[in-house]
């Protein structure tokens, strides 16, 4: 196969490639120039929520040192799909199967940050947020690491479309005590 | 390790963020969607020209239940025109708490619309400013022409027993819902 190259619709090569995330709050929206925060009171974003939560719970932000802007389009590493291979909800939950990688540098890096962030449970949404990874980019990512055998996933089969009774007593009676 | 999700609704401005916070034993993240024109039908982009992504926030928090349960709370942008959001959202939710503010009765009938149509068992959250519930409950459902077996309560969006009080009335009504659907 030849080497991918930036913006062929192909995750990136691995090595010194530019890292395709950027943490900085309105990296990519200023980018794309499709939506500038603050830019009127549309949808209650809470930018401001990230750096907070992040210290609550102490963790590393990826690529923090890192200063270069977000360099390509964020569906150019899932290969230009926008579809998973399944559907993922937004509320399942995903660890990292693997914890001490074998040569985890052919991965993509959002791929590495998401098995570094999942060392315990972490929601689809929750993966999104702190990576700063759209929602639909992640849900491709993960859906195709679940099928690598790199995370696990736990997603609810309902039968009926929803919640089965005795899961719906269970959070009553957890919501009682807390 | 299960997950469960409760979706918070209404207009915009109408405490939903306030509701997530209150409750939420994380600080709220947001997540983001990206929408494109081709992606959407009845979108209305339309008067913002050369405009073809626009990026949607979702904030959410989470509960945890027990030691493998936990419950997250989404809230979604009030507009008609991220219903496409809200149909990814409620499958599998258990349902949906619709926020009002009863000097705008009128945002909250595209939620209420919606979640009648898709079925999702939805109670009425009347948030209180300053404390004041100037209308009962009944004037407000009727004034949302739902049904009477959604229940309609006072709720104080900041105030962590008045959230809790309100997703227990939310479970409860699915679990009433479920029970006269099996019959």
């Amino acid at each position: 196969m030849a080497g991918p190259g930036r913006g062929d619709g192909r995750p990136l090569p691995p090595g010194p490639a530019p890292r395709s995330w950027d943490n900085r709050p309105g990296a990519w929206e200023e980018r794309s120039g499709s939506w500038s925060p603050g830019s009127g009171p549309s949808w209650e974003s809470r930018s401001g929520s990230w750096d907070s939560a992040q210290s609550r719970r102490g963790m590393q932000r990826p690529g923090e040192d890192e200063a270069v802007g977000r360099l390509v389009r964020p569906y150019t590493v899932t290969g230009g799909r926008t579809q998973p291979r399944y559907q993922l909800q937004v509320e399942a939950l995903v660890t990292a199967t693997v914890y001490e990688p074998r040569d985890l540098s052919v991965l993509a890096p959002e791929c590495q940050a998401i098995l570094q962030f999942c060392r315990d449970w972490r929601s689809v949404a929750e993966i999104s947020a702190v990576l700063r990874l759209p929602l639909g980019v992640a849900r491709i990512l993960i859906a195709d690491m679940g099928a690598d055998g790199l995370v696990r996933i736990h997603q609810r089969e309902d039968a009926e479309g929803r919640p089965d009774r005795n899961l719906l007593e269970r959070v009553l009676s957890g919501l009682r005590k807390i | 390790m299960t997950s469960m999700k409760i979706v918070v609704a209404g207009g915009f401005g109408v405490g939903k963020t306030a509701f997530v916070v209150s409750v939420s034993e994380i600080t709220p993240l947001t997540t983001e969607a990206q929408m494109t024109v081709a992606s959407t039908d009845v979108d209305d982009l339309s008067h913002v020209p050369d405009k073809s992504t626009t990026t949607v926030a979702m904030d959410f928090g989470r509960i945890t239940l027990e030691k493998d349960l936990v419950l997250y709370l989404f809230g979604t942008p009030g507009q008609h025109r991220f219903w496409f959001m809200w149909d990814d959202l409620i499958q599998g939710a258990i349902g949906a708490v619709v926020l009002v503010d009863t000097r705008r009765l009128a945002d909250s009938f595209p939620a209420v619309d919606y979640f009648e149509a898709s079925g999702l068992p939805f109670v009425i959250g009347i948030n209180g400013f300053h404390g004041q519930f100037p209308h009962r409950s009944k004037d407000v459902s009727d004034a949302l022409a739902i049904s009477p077996d959604v229940p309609v309560i006072p709720c104080d969006a900041r105030n962590r027993e008045s959230t809790k009080a309100t997703l227990v009335t939310l479970v409860e009504h699915a679990m009433s819902v479920q029970a006269v659907g099996r019959h």
